[in-house]
């Protein structure tokens, strides 16, 4: 997306640019998720949904921090109802939310510190932030705000760089390292210890959508041994093992994952063999929902995946699932590595507060 | 010091350790080789010997080809003096070491030879009776196979999972020449930790490289090879019931030669079936059972029993074991399960299990209330299978795939399961992906039940799916999607291997009740099982 300069445009013809960039944006989104797994990587799709923030944020009429974030709630909602399992533009709504919050705060003069620091004098007096109303202009604040957004952006750039660049600590010589399904994060992991260390890489193949085949072929072309297995192959090789690295599609608040089907048996396995499970996520996935909301944790597609209309006389007669996702409770995972350094399960609720304001997990 | 062509470990340190002591004192070779044979003589460890002795003899062979001459005269004159053994020993050593190569292990390997040799002529002398093939093998200087079959204690190691061993291969490839069985080759960029194991591709089956109409293979046997190898008949059950009606088939039209013993010849007939059968695809455990009742069967024929009479009995024996070990065992197996079937149940099966299909079908026929949820795996997709049988009966289903089971599992009340073979120590081997289910129903504290019958139980002991599986052809994981084939040249990329296992074993913790026609047991009461069994026997 190019960032066009605010001067050269007149005012009503940046009102329907900005809205038909976010039509776009909103079809985009229901089309990706026809179930064929992401067509664009989760880091992209946050890109997109920053940059449009930051177009909103440039374009669209406000005068206070409340209205920003009264256009940005609103807009947030569309593109999160769009495409309810892609929970990364969610999430960086609230990463904007917060930034603006922010800027706000620094604005207005009172340090960080305090207003982070909620006293429990504080929040029986005086009911917390909530009274805060942001109806104070700042003229510098539209800066300030899009500086920060374009920081938020630097940093979505180099999410899968910085995760890359840890590879070395956790992979040594002559592991064999299991993963399953395909992560544009774990690709580049792997690669990039590849580069110094020799290893071999079991890859579980993750039917019906076999994305472990694109995976295991850009893997033996780097130069990694490679071979693809079955699904049900793998408790069988788990004893042969060193360590499990997954990729997955969101880190829940209570530092489980909702990773791609066929994770959860993976993890068991694992947790059987003692092998340790290392889970490689950006921070932008982390997100403050929890495993417990079944009409919006799982997400279904076409049973014709697992069996097809040619096996027409049966297939009336059956009920076929295909489910997409997977949870993995926080008990299996042993440890997440994400662009800000290594943590343990138990941690994720602490950046989940640094990262996320209490008042907006609900959009 | 280090042997070039063995892998296994522990064969290894034999052969350093000997030749460690024999490079310090090359000048008192007689007094170490005499200390040598009764140390050896005393020591248990067979298997070593085997490979040493197949090895050494294979250097011997190799050493033999330049001085051909002093070895056959050796021969006869070690088989008639055991005691002169020590003194024709160091006749061939020095000139065969003269010939040999200059490299340290070769040297050291040459004299071994020459003592694994004395001491399985003495070996052989002694038990000379068992064994016509002995003076017949001398002459022609081919080595004879090892000791082994002298020594009932342990079993020899099945060839198909020594295929990293080349003196293995080179023994089994001479003996399917001689049993005129074309020899399979394998196929494909075997996995590492595979490489043990045989892997053929589908599409070059055995019965191509047979000339036709094959002479030596009954055309009953040809085609029950040709439906294993292409998976036509597959499943343990079916694959064992086909065999012995093909077996029966080959004694319908067996005629004794003159001058033959119907027991004996008939039974090595046979073996050159197996073999075919063998290289096709690799027996089952069941039918490696079957096999041995049907041996034992002929061999208990009197001499003086009539050919006709004979073959009768034969045939009888054959329905016999059909009936009881099979259908029998079927009803009364299925007779247990439905009491374990309560109406409102949701039972988990995975892949086609015949049993497990004819259990839940009398129970619906019993008007128990229930529905299936049916778990199927690529690349065999046999749920497809089960599902259709299931599907017609009228009996309600739910098909999921395996990487759904943890979604799936919360509704379901009971895992039935079934087995390929029941170990001596309580694994269950079976279809791969079977120990995967019973891991997921575990963590979520469903009941397991196995389905097996008696005949299958086996008296091997395993603890991981590596040590002895089977490779499926690795082409059957390639799959087109939305026209793009992924893997469609792995054979071209030099690091990709694809690994299609068609076993696992599954740990008897996992498993909470055998169902067998026996009864019900726990996994763990196996050997007492084959034990009761052995007595009768």
């Amino acid at each position: 997306l190019v960032v066009e300069n605010e001067a050269t445009m007149p005012g009503s013809d940046k009102e329907t640019d900005l809205t038909e960039r976010i039509e776009a944006f909103l079809s985009d989104l229901k089309r990706g998720g026809s179930g064929t797994g992401p067509l664009r990587g989760s880091a992209e799709t946050a890109r997109e949904t920053t940059a449009l923030l930051r177009r909103i944020t440039a374009q669209a009429r406000w005068s206070s921090a409340g209205d920003l974030m009264e256009i940005i709630r609103k807009e947030g909602r569309r593109m999160t109802a769009a495409q309810p399992s892609e929970t990364t533009v969610g999430n960086m709504i609230r990463r904007v939310l917060k930034i603006i919050r922010e800027e706000y705060a620094r604005s207005r003069g009172s340090s960080e510190e305090t207003d982070q620091q909620e006293s429990l004098h504080k929040l029986l007096t005086s009911g917390g932030l909530s009274e805060e109303n942001f109806r104070q202009h700042f003229a510098a604040l539209k800066a300030n705000v899009i500086e920060a957004i374009n920081e938020l952006l630097t940093e979505l750039e180099g999410t899968t760089d910085n995760i890359a660049m840890q590879a070395l600590e956790h992979i040594h010589s002559n592991e064999v390292i299991m993963t399953i399904g395909r992560s544009r994060t774990v690709e580049a992991f792997l690669k990039d210890a590849a580069r110094k260390r020799k290893f071999h890489v079991i890859v579980a193949e993750c039917a019906p959508f076999c994305q472990g085949h694109e995976m295991a072929t850009s893997l033996s072309k780097a130069g990694i041994e490679t071979t693809v297995i079955t699904d049900a192959a793998i408790f069988a090789v788990m004893s042969r093992v060193n360590k499990v690295i997954i990729g997955t599609q969101t880190v829940l608040a209570n530092g489980g994952l909702r990773a791609v089907n066929g994770t959860h048996t993976l993890a068991l396995a694992a947790k059987h063999h003692s092998t340790p499970l290392i889970v490689c996520a950006p921070m932008f996935k982390l997100s403050p929902q929890f495993p417990n909301e079944e009409d919006t944790f799982h997400k279904f597609v076409s049973p014709h995946e697992v069996l097809p209309f040619t096996e027409g006389e049966i297939l009336s007669k059956v009920n076929v699932h295909c489910p997409v996702f997977d949870y993995v409770p926080p008990e299996l995972i042993t440890l997440f590595i994400s662009n800000i350094g290594g943590h343990a399960p138990s941690y994720i609720y602490r950046l989940m507060s640094e990262l996320y304001h209490p008042e907006d997990h609900e959009l | 010091m280090a042997d070039s062509g063995v892998t296994d470990g522990s064969l290894k340190k034999d052969e350093i350790e000997r030749s460690k002591s024999e490079g310090r004192e090359l000048t008192k070779e007689e007094k170490q080789r005499l200390r040598k044979e009764k140390k050896q003589q005393k020591k248990n460890k067979e298997k070593k010997d085997d490979n040493a002795s197949q090895e050494s003899e294979k250097e011997k062979k190799s050493v033999s080809s330049s001085s051909s001459a002093p070895q056959p005269p050796t021969q006869p004159a070690t088989q008639k003096a055991p005691s002169a053994v020590p003194a024709p020993a160091p006749a061939v050593v020095p000139a065969s070491e003269t010939p040999a190569p200059v490299e340290k292990p070769a040297k050291s390997k040459a004299e071994l030879k020459a003592e694994r040799r004395a001491r399985q002529e003495a070996e052989r002398a002694s038990k000379q009776g068992k064994k016509g093939e002995t003076g017949q093998q001398a002459a022609t200087g081919k080595p004879k196979a090892p000791p082994s079959e002298l020594q009932p204690v342990v079993k020899r190691l099945p060839e198909h999972i020594q295929v990293d061993n080349p003196d293995v291969l080179k023994k089994l490839a001479k003996k399917l020449e001689r049993q005129q069985i074309p020899l399979r080759l394998d196929y494909g960029y075997k996995v590492s930790l595979f490489s043990h194991l045989h892997q053929y591709s589908r599409k070059a089956p055995l019965t191509q490289q047979l000339s036709i109409p094959s002479s030596v293979i009954h055309p009953a046997i040809v085609r029950l090879g040709l439906q294993y190898s292409q998976g036509i008949v597959a499943g343990s059950n079916a694959r064992s019931v086909a065999l012995l009606h093909a077996f029966k088939q080959v004694i319908r039209d067996y005629t004794t030669p003159p001058n033959e013993e119907l027991s004996r010849d008939l039974v090595n007939k046979l073996k050159p079936y197996i073999s075919f059968l063998n290289q096709c695809r690799p027996l089952s455990a069941s039918m490696g059972n079957a096999i041995k009742y049907i041996k034992k069967e002929i061999s208990n024929i009197p001499s003086q029993c009539k050919e006709e009479e004979a073959k009768g009995k034969l045939l009888n024996c054959i329905e016999c074991y059909i009936n009881e070990k099979i259908i029998l065992a079927a009803k009364a197996i299925a007779k247990y399960a439905i009491e374990k079937i309560s109406d409102g149940d949701v039972i988990l099966v995975y892949g086609c299990s015949s049993l497990v299909n004819h259990i839940l079908c009398e129970a619906f026929e019993k008007n128990r209330k229930f529905r299936v949820i049916v778990v199927d795996s690529r690349p065999r997709l046999e749920g497809r299978e089960a599902l259709r049988r299931l599907v017609q009966r009228g009996i309600s289903c739910t098909y999921v795939l395996i990487s759904a089971v943890s979604y799936i599992l919360p509704e379901v009340s009971k895992v039935f399961l079934g087995a390929h073979a029941l170990l001596a120590n309580g694994y269950v081997m079976s279809r791969v992906g079977t120990s995967q289910i019973a891991l997921v129903a575990k963590a979520f504290n469903v009941p397991v039940l196995v389905c097996c019958e008696t005949y299958k139980f086996c008296e091997r002991v395993q603890t991981d799916s590596f040590v002895s599986n089977e490779l499926d052809d690795p082409d059957d994981l390639i799959v087109t999607r939305k026209g793009k084939t992924q893997l469609e040249d792995w054979q071209q990329v030099p690091l990709l291997g694809l690994l299609n296992l068609v076993y696992d074993v599954t740990p008897p913790d996992f498993v909470d009740l055998v169902i067998t026609d026996l009864g019900m047991i726990p996994c763990t009461s196996v050997p007492v099982v084959l034990r009761v069994k052995n007595v009768d026997l």
